[in-house]
Formats: structure tokens, sequence, C-alpha cells
């Protein structure tokens, strides 16, 4: 048992408790289909501005890049132009591929101790990178799918996910869980199986466990419960899908219409998911925008082609040698020493 | 110090957030620009089941759990030769897609296509099947 994360489940169960006895214990409809995802959308553009403004205040003096390869220099000495890059161009490559592909992460190594302690290896630390891929793009192709129900007609590169999505034609059928019709889409799998991962890793790794707080678990357990939820909508307790559409498409088009007869999970899966859209500008999941705004990748390292001023410097008071000699002039050539401009 | 209030490379942060701006309002300014006024879809029922009155199942089950009802006959007659579903209210119907359903809900194009269009769902089921009974005869 740790605290931190019986914590944070016992708060993702709270809210579900909440939805639940809210919904079908008071009948609070048009609280949580209405004004909760509305006020938690509106928090979530407007804290995140805030939060990215915040950021673009605080000045960057110098110029901080993490190299991580050659710097230009002379012609003759190979320049690593996207892991230390020079140009805006450079910069641009570089932080592309630090956003699709988490290049850094990729990188990154673990510290193990082998024969006892005796030695210290460094281990390429593979899967947390391949679990983070498959969960952000996962997480990603996801909320692309959920725009056909915010969307009328629906565009085509909605329909493009969806028919992507749903390449593998897995066919299940049971009592209980039924997949292949409607269709398997693959991403919402994938997107629970890795947060499930990255859960567990922070449960079982002692090193992460340590450094593993109630704001990484968290969001975890609540991706988790949107998850579940969500997947248990589609293929075992279903909704009449076209009352969903016509009431997200309702709250679009700011005309607010609740829905007949939709189940209480979906608005369950609704308040978690508007849940996460309030906590998201307050937590660390503002890395989704951190990530474009941290100096250490978005700048080039050019301080040896352009002069960077410090913003922060204040007017100094100079005293220029010509002003000196002006104010001492007579001393100095009474003191006998050399003057640039003699009577 | 006093506390600053400069934003730094204001042409590339705003801009950075116009387009954060667009993405997430997205689907508020596509309904007002692109999209159709259409309301949800109201499937058309023919004379034969407006005569017939109730589907297999209640409707509002059957709005939410048809593809079941057609996955499991689908399976009960290719993998098990049982071509005869019992409702619980006692009537037999065949457990054929373009017999069943199809007789009564001939007019595809206004019934099945009229909702999936609208939910955006394409099921694969006409590469084989006949979608239209009664035209072709
Ligand atoms: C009330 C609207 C409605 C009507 C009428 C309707 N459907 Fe559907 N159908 C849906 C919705 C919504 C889905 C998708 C459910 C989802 O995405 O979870 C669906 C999915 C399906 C699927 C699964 C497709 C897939 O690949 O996921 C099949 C098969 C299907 N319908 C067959 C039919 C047939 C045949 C008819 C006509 C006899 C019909 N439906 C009429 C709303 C409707
Ligand atoms: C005996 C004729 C008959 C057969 C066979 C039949 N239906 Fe129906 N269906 C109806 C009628 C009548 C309704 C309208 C019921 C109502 O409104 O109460 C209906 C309603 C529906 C609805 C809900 C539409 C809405 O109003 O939103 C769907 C979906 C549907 N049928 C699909 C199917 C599918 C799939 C099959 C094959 C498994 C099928 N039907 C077979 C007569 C039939
Ligand atoms: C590859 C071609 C193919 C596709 C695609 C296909 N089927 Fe079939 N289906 C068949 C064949 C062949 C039979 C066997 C016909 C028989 O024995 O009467 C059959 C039988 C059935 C039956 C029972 C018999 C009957 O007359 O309908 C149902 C129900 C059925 N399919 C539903 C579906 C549904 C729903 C889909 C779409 C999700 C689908 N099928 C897609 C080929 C296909």
């Amino acid at each position: 048992m740790n605290e931190n994360y019986m914590f944070s489940l016992m708060a993702v169960i709270l809210l579900f408790l909440l939805a639940v006895l809210g919904v079908d214990g008071f009948g609070l409809y048009s609280f949580f289909g209405i004004f909760v995802p509305y006020l938690s959308f509106a928090v979530f553009v407007g804290f995140f501005l805030y939060r990215v403004i915040g950021w673009a205040r605080s000045p960057v003096p110098f110029r901080i890049p993490t190299t991580c390869g050659q710097g230009k220099s002379l012609p003759w000495i190979k320049h690593a132009p996207i892991d230390n890059p020079s140009t805006t161009g450079g910069v641009v490559v570089r932080m592309l591929l630090e956003i699709v592909l988490f290049r850094s992460l990729f990188r990154n190594v673990k510290l193990q101790f082998r024969e006892r302690g005796a030695k210290i290896f460094y281990d390429w630390e593979l899967w947390l990178w391949i679990a983070a891929l498959a969960f952000h793009w996962a997480f990603f192709a996801v909320v692309v799918r959920h725009l056909r129900f915010f969307t009328e007609p629906t565009p085509g590169f909605v329909k493009f996910f969806e028919y992507m999505d749903s390449f593998f034609r897995v066919e299940i059928l049971t009592d209980v869980v039924q997949i292949g019709l409607p269709a398997m889409f693959i991403s919402g799998f994938v997107l629970l199986v890795a947060v499930v991962y990255l859960l567990l890793r922070r449960m079982f790794i002692p090193k992460v466990k340590y450094i593993s707080l109630s704001s990484d678990y968290f969001p975890l357990f609540l991706i988790i419960a949107i998850a579940v939820s969500g997947i248990l909508m589609r293929y075992v307790s279903k909704v009449d899908i076209v009352s969903v559409k016509a009431f997200t498409l309702s709250l679009v088009k700011l005309s607010p219409a609740l829905p007949e007869g939709v189940g209480t999970i979906f608005y369950v899966h609704l308040f978690l998911v508007c849940v996460l859209l309030v906590y998201f500008p307050f937590s660390k999941l503002m890395h989704m925008g951190g990530v474009f705004m941290s100096p250490t990748r978005n700048l080039a390292n050019n301080t040896r082609m352009k002069r960077h001023v410090n913003p922060w410097n204040y007017p100094v008071d100079v005293h220029t040698y010509e002003e000196y000699e002006e104010e001492f002039r007579d001393k100095m050539i009474e003191a006998g020493l050399p003057v640039e401009k003699g009577e | 110090m006093s506390k600053q209030t400069q934003v730094y490379d204001k042409e590339i942060v705003f801009a950075g957030l116009a387009v954060f701006l667009i993405i997430v309002t997205f689907p508020f300014w596509y309904n007002l620009v692109l999209g159709k006024a259409a309301s949800a879809p109201v499937p058309e029922l023919t004379k034969e089941a407006k005569a017939a009155k109730t589907c297999v199942l209640p409707a509002a089950e059957m709005k939410s759990e048809h593809m079941r009802i057609l996955d499991v006959w689908r399976h009960s007659v290719v993998r098990q030769v049982k071509r005869v579903y019992t409702t619980p209210d006692g009537r037999d119907f065949e457990m054929s897609l373009t017999n069943s359903c199809l007789e009564c809900h001939y007019n595809k194009t206004e019934f099945c296509d009229k909702c999936h269009t609208y939910a955006s769902v394409d099921p694969y089921c006409w590469d084989c099947h006949i979608d239209n009974p009664k035209e072709i005869k």
C-alpha cells in the first residue's frame, strides 16, 4: 500500500460515485450533461492560455538548449544540425521529432547496479518509450475519432481515422462482450493497455515508485476510468449512438438539449472527461503546451553567431573614458598623466 | 525587480496559441461554417413495417443493439445451422439480413443508411449481401 496511489484511486472512485449519485440518485441531468461540460471546456481553454502566457512572460536570458551533438563550429568539424541546431530550421525539425516521436525519451537510460552493486550499468529504457508513444498516439486517435459526435457531416479525416482504426476486424461474440459489430477500434485497447503499463511501472519499479506522487497516479487512474467506461459503452452495455450524437451536436451548436434514454454510464464517461479537462491546465498534463515552451528544446544554439542581450539588464550608468578625461583633465595634466586631448 | 509583465517572443507565442484555439474549438466553428442544419435522423418505416407495428425487439433496444442481433443471427446461421429466431414474445423470424430485416426495412437508404451516415458507420455487409431485394425483383 502506498498512500499516493491509494489517494488517487479513491479520488477517481469518488468522482465516479459522484456522477452515479448525481445522475441516478438526484437526476441532475442538466448539471452533469450541460453545465459541467461547458464549464470544464471554458476552464480548460482559459487556463491553458493563461499558463502558456505565464510561461511566455519568463525571460530566457541565455541560450540554454540541451546539446546532444556537435555544435556548429569550423567548417571541417562535423556539425549535428538536429541535435545541436544552429538555425530555426534545425530547431523546427528537432521540435517536430521530439513532439511526434519523443526522441529524447527514446534515448532515456536507467541506472542499474549489477553484481551486487559492484558495477553500475546504464540500460536503455525502451519500454517506457514504446508505452508512452503507444499511449499518446492512441489517445490522439481516440480524440479524433470522437469528432464524429461533434460534427455533421462527419469530415473525411475522421472517417479515415475510423477506417484505419477498425482495420483489424477482430470479432468476438459472447453473451456479455460483443466485439466485431460494432467494429473494434484498436486505439481504445492500445490506450488502455499502455496506460495500465504506465501505472504498473510506477507501482512496481521501486525507484519510480519512490518519486511518484498522487499527482502522477491521479491522471493515470482517471484515464483508465475514462477508457474503461468508453469501452464498456461500445462493446458491452450499448447506448443509442444517434441520441448521443444529437446531444453532443446540440452542445457545440450552443443550443443544448439532453438526450432521451441514454444510460448513466454515458454521464459517468462524460463527467470523467470533464474532470480531466478541468484538471488539465493545473497539472503535469500541461506538458502538452509546455513541450512547445521548453527553452532547452526550442532555442537554437547560435550564441557564437548572434548576440543575445539579457532582457532584464537595467540601463547601467556608464562613465566613459572620454567623460572621465573631460572631468579630470586638469588634474591629470598636473600629475603628468598622458591625456588624449591636450589643451 | 518589478514583476515581469512583458510577453517574450510575442509573435510566435500568440501564433501558437491561435493555432491551439482554432484546433480546440474545431467542432464549434466547423458546424457553423460547413455543417448541415440536420437534426437527428428519423428512419422512415415502410408500409410493411408500419403494418407489422413492432420490430424483432422493442424499438429502444433495436436502436442500440441491432448490430448484436445481426451478429448473433449470423453466428447461428453460419456456425450452428439454426435459421429460426424466436423473440421473447413468441414470434418467429428467419434469421436473415436480406430476408428479414430488409423484408420490412427494404428502404435501406431511408432507413439503415440514414442513421449510419449520421453516426459515421459504414457496415461492410453489403459487400456480399444484397441490399435492395425489392428493387432487384
Ligand atoms: C436508429 C438508427 C439506426 C438504424 C435505423 C440502423 N442502424 Fe445500424 N447502426 C446504428 C449505429 C449508431 C451504429 C454504430 C454503433 C457504434 O458505432 O457503436 C450502427 C451499426 C451497425 C452495424 C455495425 C457496423 C460496424 O461495422 O460497426 C451494422 C451491421 C448495422 N448497424 C446494421 C444495420 C442494418 C442492416 C440496418 C437496417 C435494417 C440498420 N443498421 C439500421 C444506427 C442505426
Ligand atoms: C416485421 C417487420 C420487421 C422486421 C423483420 C425488422 N424490423 Fe426493424 N422495425 C420494424 C418496425 C415496425 C419498427 C418501428 C418500431 C417502433 O417504432 O416501435 C422497427 C424499428 C427498427 C429500428 C429502430 C429505428 C428507429 O426508430 O430509430 C431499427 C434499428 C431496426 N428496426 C432494425 C432492424 C434490423 C437490424 C432488423 C433485422 C435484424 C429488423 N429491424 C427487422 C419492423 C421490422
Ligand atoms: C464475405 C461476404 C460476406 C460479408 C462481407 C458479410 N456476409 Fe453475411 N453471409 C455471407 C454468407 C456467404 C452467408 C451464408 C448464407 C446462407 O447460408 O444462407 C451469410 C449469412 C449471413 C446471415 C444469415 C443468413 C442470411 O440470409 O442473412 C446474416 C444474418 C449475415 N450474414 C449478416 C451479415 C452482416 C450483419 C454482415 C455485415 C456486418 C455480413 N453478414 C457480411 C457472406 C458475407
